[in-house]
């Protein structure tokens, strides 16, 4: 196949933010997840574990707590604010404020007509949830001390709440305390220091599960308001605790602050009895710092903390064995592309949530490097994070856009670097998700609110609004996360979070045909700058071609269909996040994940099923004269790891954006000190 | 005069069945002059350092594998570099300990050998006589090696030659019985070849030995009819002239060695100065017919200078590094130490110009070996004569004594002067002994009363000679001399009674600090600390020090401690001064000897602090590099890790 010369970048400092919170929807199988700086996340568990939406985060929007009703998302924080979130434009609809200081927890009663948070001030605030709002209803008796977790009883009747030093069971009809369950503080020295009730559980059998900072998961009986059971399972904090309630409420799992979670079960201690009581069952250690974060699935258990990674842990009991289901899944970086390259200009474009670094390739005469790649310039985002940005592959053009408003720059290299802002823009550039520029450079698409498509000409002396393309007048439909100009200015493809995928034709301005619906997911497309044809990959790892020409799959893509992809492939986890193509051989594709780029060369026979997928070794260590009736389509490189971007620039040089999890690792603060032997 | 000094073994060789060979490929200098590296004929090399006469490593190649020439150390890069099999060049460092694992290199031509000068780069040198800078071959090992030899030609011997700056490779070559040399200097490059005299038809060169000295390179060769040439070659002009026609080599006779019945046949002689020359395996000509001898031949006066006769089979090979002769004899491996004087026709007659009157002068030199009194009549002289009587006539014995019955008659003389000294009060010859114990002849067993009466008579001068010379002073006797030199009453010593070697003193003596005791003594003292003891002997007899000189010589101690810890390391090659090691084992001997006594002594309680303190600081360093050592090892355990930095272009290759 030939030697590439690699620029392999490690300067994108990118640093994932902490998870604070998650909230598991077992109806929908989406999981949100709120971070450090205010994201929120929401993975789709039936497909993949796809990050099928991200909200920007906001500077002070410090998310505490999340909590589903329905379809609808709800999150409070320490500004004080309940947020509700419109998950199709990916923005906070509305925000309430609760009037009681910083918000610790909120909690919806089983109906889901009912919101309860719990404030700074003492107080439980119930809000009655309506269509399109939340409305305050009352206040339960006022105590002195943080409310710091709260949870409904299954039967809405009543409210359990964590505080400092007890738990509190609430009446919610009356707002009376009705029981008080005092929590012994931490033995030793740390005796005089109050205990912080982290979470609380309340089970259908009034059982009462308490996780505090003192170490302790507790068993109460919350009809008598005695302690039942006490479990020491750490020197540090019991963070987080979470019940599978949509099941049959018989485990229980709590994070702390080493990194491990524990899993308690209900059950009978002997084989032979009946009696049925809670037993420390399992300890999950996939983290290095706090578990801020759990949810309880009915197969895994899904954990998040400061260290940044989503981990998913199918619990063995649930899953079949060695198969893909039970396979531990970490996931550390976002399932989108985070750079930019402009491939004739060999610019690279880095976001950040709050910024934007333009960064200047290196050059270079065989391994020997004439120039070092140079910063060029930074974009500093205010209050709103930056959701989602483009740069022109002349590297002429720059524009990003937060969840309200769309910036366009002008960037010119002479001798130096000018830097214009582009003052006015079309007022129908207001909330877009996905930005694209055409190859020429003359145009600007984005995609908007009610699965519409921008069109902007951009030019020296204007920027001119042409056109909206839109495939269904009037219907809502789900938002397009991803967009694709084909090289001859022909084309254009659109994908949307239904998985379905569009394309229009840009001479004529209309809707050209819609790609059959597959039941994943794109994860990315790209339009072949020879054929036309759009490739597209799915987040269950499989790779379609579809002709734009004949409105059908392509033969090789019903080769490629009818022979299987081997299970190697379909088995990585983390999904193909950017296509490109090589100018000088239309049949290679380029397209990478987090730990591989592949080299896909459509002229071979794709590999027999019980072919090595990774064969590159092996082709390595033959002749030549016989390397050919070994190779197979799938060139797969996996040297370069953590990959954030693989890009083939016009001179054929490979960029590789590489972000080692080590890195990210070694920017972490130190975790909680742990006795390991002999130390 | 030159001498051969009494000599010593490095190491047992292993000769063939038949005794041809020594067993001993090549000897070569390794990083100073008391490290040297021997190649053995078969498989291994050996380094030893020459003054502890001890292996300090020993490399062996695989069974199977054979050394085709010797080990040389390349000093740039403090590696070793041998050729196994003719064709595989190794290179490996002091640390490695298996050669199998070391780098190897395989050439595309048989290496005759490889040469290296002290701090310059390794030189190959091809059976066919092409050359390559071991750098530029590694480069590409299997490069084309080209022939410059011509057919039915081969080299016989080879030498590297640094003349100012420029290297020069030596090779002489057989062919068809002619002999040429070939001349060829390095970068840049060129050859000049010579075609050496014929001899007698049927006579090859057993040896050649090559020098620079003047702009000239100077080749000695010796034939079995013991006529040792020289050959003057120009360095200049070289060049000029390139090709392969030879130039006939103008050649002087050197020496014409007795070579008794028949001809030589294990013999070489190598140049030691410009003025003599070491024979090996060439009869002595007043011992007969046997040839296993080594002598010093003056080349200007055409006289024997010293000769020694060798146990065990003569193998015809010498080699010489820093006045030590190295020669292969029987079975060991012996290192004799010489000396060349500059030559002058006196001491080249065996008699050197000093204090004697004209008449004298002329008497002993015109009347060789006829008039001079033996060591009996010498003896009989040291019993009544006056001392400037007996320090002409021993000065006389010396210088015209043959080395090796010096020993019996030196300790003689010695023993009845010291005798005739301790029961005349009134009688001391200073400078006889000092000379005596200069002649390195003497022992303290020879003569056990010698110490003490220089010590009776305050010849401190002498004193520290013997410490110096003498390898076997009890530890009473240097005890004896501590307490003397510590005492204050010795404060007297003065200039001239210690050798005044003023670098030696500003060594051993510096003036930031402040140094407890004076120069003289501080010199004398430091004689002690070298000296050889054993601790449960000497332990005792420090004991009797008192607590002031304890104190005294402690403070010198630490004196000298702290000096060594501030300058990295003060002591300077040639400079006797005594180690940092030796000086801590002092101290903690006389800790030992007197603890008890120096903590109940309150002056020196700051003393027994700041020592208290030091140890402590050592105790912690050694502690914490103990706990470090394990994660240093795993360090250099550890494959350095390729670094990528925060950017890097690379080449890749899919397949």
């Amino acid at each position: 196949m030939g030697e590439f010369k690699v620029h392999r970048v490690r300067f994108f400092d990118y640093m994932p933010s902490a998870i604070r919170t998650m909230a598991f929807n077992s109806q929908t199988e989406r999981l949100a997840v709120a971070r450090a700086d205010g994201a929120v996340e929401i993975f789709n568990f039936n497909d993949n574990f796809f990050q099928e939406k991200v909200i920007p985060g906001q500077d002070g929007r410090a998310t505490e707590a999340l909590c589903w009703v329905g379809h609808r998302l709800f999150s409070a924080g320490l500004n004080g604010e309940i947020t509700e979130y419109d998950l199709e434009n990916l923005r906070p609809q509305y925000t309430v404020d609760a009037y009681g200081g910083p918000i610790w927890t909120i909690s919806s009663n089983s109906q889901g007509t009912q919101l309860a948070v719990g404030c700074e001030d003492g107080t439980v605030k119930i809000f009655a949830i309506l269509e399109e709002r939340i409305q305050f209803q009352r206040n339960l008796n006022r105590h002195k001390g943080r409310i710091i977790s709260l949870c409904w009883h299954p039967s809405s009747a009543q409210i359990a709440a964590g505080m400092t030093d007890m738990i509190k069971i609430f009446d919610a009809e009356t707002g009376h305390a009705t029981r008080r369950l005092l929590v012994d503080r931490a033995m030793g020295a740390s005796k005089n220091k109050e205990v912080v009730v982290w979470s609380v559980g309340y089970l259908s059998d009034h059982t009462i599960i308490s996780g505090d900072s003192a170490g302790k998961v507790q068993i109460w009986n919350g009809l008598t308001g005695t302690l039942v059971r006490t479990y020491l399972v750490t020197k540090w904090d019991v963070l987080s605790l979470v019940i599978n309630a949509s099941q049959d409420e018989s485990s229980v799992i709590a994070g702390t602050s080493e990194g491990t979670v524990i899993q308690f079960q209900f059950i009978s201690s002997t084989v032979d009895q009946h009696d049925k009581e809670w037993v420390r069952t399992r300890t999950f250690r996939n983290h290095s710092h706090d578990v801020s974060a759990l949810a309880h699935t009915d197969t895994a258990v899904v954990s998040g903390g400061m260290d940044t990674q989503l981990v998913v842990r199918p619990l063995l009991d649930k899953v079949e064995k060695n198969t893909q289901e039970s396979a531990l899944r970490k996931i550390a970086f976002p399932h989108r592309s985070l750079v930019g390259c402009a491939k004739k200009a060999g610019l690279l474009l880095f976001q950040f949530p709050d910024r934007l670094e333009l960064w200047k390739l290196g050059e270079s005469e065989g391994h020997v490097c004439l120039m070092y790649p140079y910063f060029v310039c930074r974009f500093l985002q205010g209050e709103d994070h930056i959701c989602c940005s483009a740069l022109s592959a002349c590297g002429g053009w720059l524009a990003y856009s937060t969840v309200s408003s769309v910036r366009l720059y002008r960037i010119q290299y002479n001798n130096t670097i000018s830097i214009n802002k582009v003052s006015k823009l079309p007022k129908e550039l207001r909330s877009v998700h996905q930005l694209c520029f055409s190859s020429d450079s003359s145009k600007l698409f984005a995609s908007s609110c009610q699965s519409s498509v921008i069109v902007v000409a951009v030019s020296q002396q204007e920027c001119r609004y042409l056109h909206t393309l839109k495939h269904k007048t009037g219907e809502w439909k789900a938002r397009m996360h991803l967009l694709c100009a084909s090289d001859d200015g022909k084309w254009l493809a659109t994908a949307n979070t239904d998985c379905e995928i569009h394309i229009y034709n840009l001479h004529k301005m209309k809707l050209h045909c819609m790609v059959p619906v597959y039941n994943s997911c794109p994860t990315t497309i790209a339009i072949h700058p020879v054929t036309n044809n759009l490739i597209s990959v799915h987040a269950d790892q499989q790779i379609f071609e579809f002709s734009l020409v004949q409105k059908e799959y392509t033969q090789w893509s019903r080769r490629l269909q009818a022979q299987g992809l081997l299970s190697l492939w379909l088995e990585r986890d983390t999904p193909i996040t950017h296509i490109t193509f090589n100018p000088k051989n239309p049949d290679h594709i380029i397209l990478h994940d987090t730990y591989m780029f592949c080299i896909i060369d459509q002229s071979l026979p794709f590999p027999e099923l019980n072919a090595v997928l990774w064969n590159q070794m092996t082709l390595k260590s033959l002749p030549v004269s016989q390397r050919i009736g070994q190779s197979h389509a799938f060139k797969i490189c996996k040297s370069f790891q953590h990959l954030m971007c693989v890009s083939l620039l016009e001179d054929l040089s490979l960029v590789v954006v590489e972000r080692p999890l080590l890195d990210i690792m070694s920017q972490l603060p130190a975790p909680v000190r742990q006795k390991k032997f002999a130390t | 005069m030159a001498a051969l000094y009494e000599g010593y073994t490095l190491c047992g060789l292993v000769p063939d069945q038949n005794l041809s060979s020594s067993g001993i490929q090549g000897i070569e200098e390794e990083r100073d002059r008391d490290h040297v590296v021997v190649t053995d004929s078969t498989r291994s090399v050996t380094l030893y350092k020459v003054s502890d006469q001890k292996p300090l490593g020993s490399w062996t190649v695989k069974q199977g594998q054979k050394l085709t020439c010797p080990a040389v150390f390349n000093s740039q890069t403090n590696e070793y570099v041998a050729v196994t099999d003719n064709k595989v060049i190794r290179i490996w460092k002091e640390d490695d300990i298996l050669l199998d694992k070391a780098f190897k290199a395989t050439v595309s031509s048989d290496v005759w050998k490889v040469h290296c000068t002290h701090g310059g780069e390794p030189v190959v040198l091809f059976q066919r006589g092409a050359v390559r800078l071991l750098d530029s071959l590694l480069a590409a090992p299997q490069q084309p090696i080209e022939e410059v030899l011509a057919q039915e030609e081969a080299i016989r011997w080879s030498t590297i030659i640094v003349a100012e700056t420029q290297q020069f490779i030596i090779i002489t070559t057989e062919q068809k019985g002619e002999h040429f040399l070939y001349l060829q200097r390095l970068n840049p490059n060129s050859v000049q070849r010579y075609r050496l005299e014929r001899e007698e038809p049927g006579l090859s060169p057993l040896s050649f030995s090559a020098t620079y000295r003047d702009k000239h390179i100077c080749l000695l060769y010796l034939y079995p009819n013991g006529h040792v040439y020289q050959s003057v070659l120009s360095v200049r002009g070289l060049g000029t002239e390139e090709g392969v026609q030879a130039l006939p080599l103008p050649r002087s006779l050197l020496l014409g060695l007795p070579v008794g019945d028949g001809q030589l046949e294990a013999a070489s002689a190598m140049a030691l100065d410009e003025a003599h020359v070491a024979v090996v395996g060439v009869p002595h000509p007043s011992a007969g017919g046997g040839k296993d001898f080594l002598c010093i031949w003056n080349t200007n006066f055409q006289t024997l200078q010293a000769g020694k006769e060798m146990a065990g089979k003569i193998y015809g090979q010498l080699w010489s590094y820093s006045n030590k002769v190295f020669i292969p004899h029987g079975k060991t491996l012996s290192i004799i130490p010489f000396e060349c004087p500059k030559s002058s026709l006196a001491s080249a007659l065996g008699k050197l110009k000093h204090t004697k009157t004209e008449g004298e002068l002329n008497q002993t030199c015109y009347t060789l070996s006829t008039t001079n009194l033996t060591t009996d009549q010498v003896l009989e002289l040291i019993k009544t004569a006056p001392v400037e009587e007996i320090q002409k006539e021993v000065e006389g014995f010396l210088t015209r004594a043959e080395f090796q019955d010096l020993q019996p008659s030196v300790g003689q003389l010695a023993l009845t002067l010291v005798s005739r000294s301790l029961a005349d009060p009134a009688f001391y010859s200073s400078s006889t002994l000092a000379q005596l114990v200069h002649t390195r002849c003497l022992c303290h067993s020879v003569c056990p009363d010698l110490v003490l009466l220089a010590l009776e008579k305050k010849d401190y001068f002498l004193c520290q000679l013997c410490l110096q010379f003498f390898p076997d002073i009890p530890e009473a006797v240097t005890c004896a001399c501590l307490k003397a030199f510590i005492s204050p009453t010795s404060s007297v010593v003065n200039d001239r009674q210690t050798r005044a070697e003023d670098v030696k003193k500003k060594a051993s003596a510096p003036s930031q600090l402040s140094c407890p005791v004076g120069l003289h003594k501080a010199v004398l003292i430091n004689e002690i600390l070298q000296t050889p003891y054993s601790d449960t002997f000497l332990l005792p007899h420090l004991k009797d020090l008192s607590s002031q000189h304890v104190m005294l010589f402690l403070q010198y101690l630490q004196f000298l401690y702290l000096k060594y810890s501030q300058d990295a390391f003060p002591q300077m090659e040639g400079f006797r001064s005594p180690s940092l090691s030796q000086i801590m084992d002092w101290v903690c001997l006389l800790l030992d000897a007197h603890f008890t006594v120096l903590v109940m002594t309150p002056e020196a309680k700051g003393l027994l602090l700041n020592l208290h303190r030091f140890v402590k600081s050592q105790v912690r360093l050694v502690s914490e590099l103990g706990k470090i050592e394990g994660s240093l090892q795993e360090l250099r355990k550890m494959k350095a890790k390729e670094s990528i930095g925060q950017y890097s272009i690379e080449i890749i290759e899919l397949f």
